[in-house]
């Protein structure tokens, strides 16, 4: 009896020891390290916010290890909305936000006084879809999307023919992102007028590729998502042009770029605390982004913006790093 | 047809379901892991094990998520096990059985069924923003050991209750105390059935995602954790992410990180049935 008695003291004893010694760790903030007279650059940086971002964020941070593996760049995916929420508590540097930041956004960082600069980085097209069997269907008007997708239309609107004449008399099938995605606010400001009023007896999901799962084995299927979803899944999807009162468009690189694609096509930022601008490790890394990023949003599915466009945002950087 | 013909047949016919029903799981499960398996082994190989998150799927590798979540598992492990053996031998051996004592117990039956996201509410608040450990390793751990502490609690009770009491009651009358009692009779005896309490809880522990991300696990983590107040990422939040890519190649990545998951699950739980047995082998009255 005593031996077991024995065994389980060490195994406590084990536990106590390796417990004490992983917490006498602590986090060491690194300073600046000289080599010579060249400066390495480290530090953290952390980055938090939009999911959509995120792809964008995370290839530059990895491009960046290349040129300063000193600096811990960590991105996080709490969502717009949770991004800034961290960042008006002054916990990242840096917000990813596919959306402007709203006014009690604003006053929150305002309370804190955190000051901010938001930069445009791509733009992101949203994208109307339906099953390649679908050939009656080739574009849809705003006005159109809005009776399909506004809030009065649950329960109402079921039927193909019930959007124009000539579809035919055959159930219509919706899928869409979840209501908590930066993407389905978007859209329904867009069409419907209003963020978050739309009808809710849709199939949403959080994962895109669900979505195109469903619509590519759905004839009578319709859904949006990011256009990237679609770049990716163009032999299991149609697209759908979008007339919003100029014409029909089909989103493409060229007509999300120069703005023709409207009104489902949306800037993508990200935002840079005034206090990290002052360290030199972020001004390095926001400028190796806005360096960078014409190359990674094409490469991750995104449009960059027009040459000049970037030029602008980097002037704005300069203007806003506090000089000391 | 007879009454006795008629129950046989309903006899049978009851085994019947009883199969199907057995075979249901298990042929959900095989389908999951051939898939699994077909997708993602082909993809696993040293270089995936030890690469940094990248946006090149094929450069990318699973380092910072295996790293992020061994240490989660080890502080949790460490941190839950202790506390909700604790509690367990209060409630069973120390507790008077009166209002609290029910009190108590009900409590931690409904905690055992509180959805892990509102562990992770919890978490931020007590552990990230009150205590200031910041989206760590160790914060992680604290609201990850919350999430199993019923789980442990509930089989320690279990372990200590299936202990026949003739064997506390002669220790008892030799003269030992209600400690030595406790430490070298029903603890002994105790152990196999609270270390399967454990495995179950950290079977759960390992692919919980949502308490993580509130608490602040991140996406791109390119270091492994070197101390408990490290930045971390986890498998399962790398495999979400991996899983919401539009291009094809990110979900074999995911598939292969699964695998990876399994065979961690795997071998905890091996570790902990190894012990399990070892242990109880050797409690002979």
């Amino acid at each position: 009896m005593s031996k077991k008695t024995s065994q389980i003291s060490k195994i406590i004893l084990g536990v106590a020891i390796i417990f004490g010694l992983v917490s006498c760790g602590g986090n060491t903030e690194q300073a600046d390290k000289k080599i010579g007279e060249e400066k390495v650059l480290s530090g953290n940086i952390k980055i938090d916010g939009s999911s959509t971002v995120y792809p964008i964020t995370e290839a530059i941070a990895e491009e960046f290890r290349a040129v300063a593996p000193e600096v811990k760049v960590t991105v996080g995916v709490s969502g717009t909305g949770g991004g800034f929420k961290k960042f008006a508590r002054n916990e990242t540097a840096i917000s990813d936000a596919s959306r402007p930041i709203k006014d009690k956004e604003k006053a929150a960082c305002e309370e804190n006084g955190i000051g901010y600069v938001q930069l445009e980085v791509a733009y992101d097209g949203l994208a109307v879809l339906v099953n390649p069997e679908n050939d009656w269907v080739d574009h849809l008007t705003v006005e159109e999307l809005k009776e399909i997708w506004e809030p009065s239309a649950q329960g109402v609107v079921m039927k193909w023919s019930q959007i124009r004449d000539g579809f035919p008399d055959e159930e219509i099938h919706l899928f869409g992102p979840g209501v908590a995605s930066g993407t389905y606010d978007y859209f329904t400001k867009a069409i419907n007028g209003k963020e978050g009023a739309s009808r809710g007896d849709y199939t949403a999901s959080e994962d895109d590729n669900v979505l195109v799962q469903g619509i590519s084995t759905d004839k009578y299927g319709l859904g949006f998502f990011g256009l990237a979803y679609y770049e990716e899944n163009q032999d299991k999807l149609k697209l759908v042009g979008v007339d919003g009162g100029e014409g029909v468009i089909l989103p493409t690189q060229a007509t999300v770029a120069d703005g023709t694609y409207q009104p489902l096509s949306r800037p993508i930022f990200i935002y840079v605390n005034d206090k990290a601008a002052e360290r030199e490790e972020v001004v390095a890394f926001v400028e190796f982004y806005l360096e960078l990023v014409p190359e990674i949003a094409q490469e991750v599915g995104y449009i960059a913006l027009p040459a000049t466009e970037y030029a602008k945002q980097v002037e704005k950087f300069k203007a806003f790093i506090p000089k000391k | 047809m007879t009454n006795a013909q008629k129950n046989k047949v309903i006899d049978k016919g009851f085994q019947v379901i009883g199969i199907v029903c057995t075979f249901f799981g298990l042929v959900i499960l095989a389908i999951l892991i051939y898939n699994i398996l077909e997708e993602g082994l082909t993809r696993i190989d040293w270089d995936f094990m030890k690469n940094l998150p990248s946006r090149r799927p094929q450069k990318a590798g699973i380092y910072t998520a295996v790293m992020g979540t061994l240490w989660v598992l080890v502080l949790t492990t460490l941190i839950a096990f202790p506390v909700a053996v604790g509690a367990g031998i209060y409630l069973e051996e120390y507790a008077k059985k009166n209002k609290l004592a029910s009190l108590l117990e009900i409590n931690i039956a409904n905690l055992a069924g509180v959805p892990s996201i509102i562990y992770g509410l919890l978490g931020l608040e007590i552990f990230v923003r009150i205590f200031g450990l910041g989206g760590s390793v160790l914060a992680g751990s604290l609201t990850l050991s919350l999430l199993i502490l019923p789980i442990i609690i509930v089989a320690t009770r279990e372990a200590i209750k299936a202990v026949p009491s003739s064997i506390k009651d002669a220790s008892m009358a030799l003269g030992a105390s209600k400690w030595q009692t406790i430490w070298n009779q029903t603890l002994p005896a105790a152990i196999g059935g609270i270390l399967t309490g454990v495995i179950l809880a950290i079977s759960r522990a390992i692919g919980e995602t949502a308490p993580l991300i509130v608490v602040g696990a991140l996406a791109y983590v390119p270091f492994a954790p070197s101390s408990p107040m490290d930045e971390f990422t986890v498998m399962p939040i790398q495999i979400f992410n991996w899983v919401s890519r539009p291009q094809h190649a990110f979900s074999v990545n995911a598939a292969a990180a699964i695998i990876v998951l399994l065979l961690i699950t795997f071998i905890m739980n091996g570790i902990a049935v190894y012990f399990r047995n070892k242990w109880q082998k050797k409690v002979k009255w």
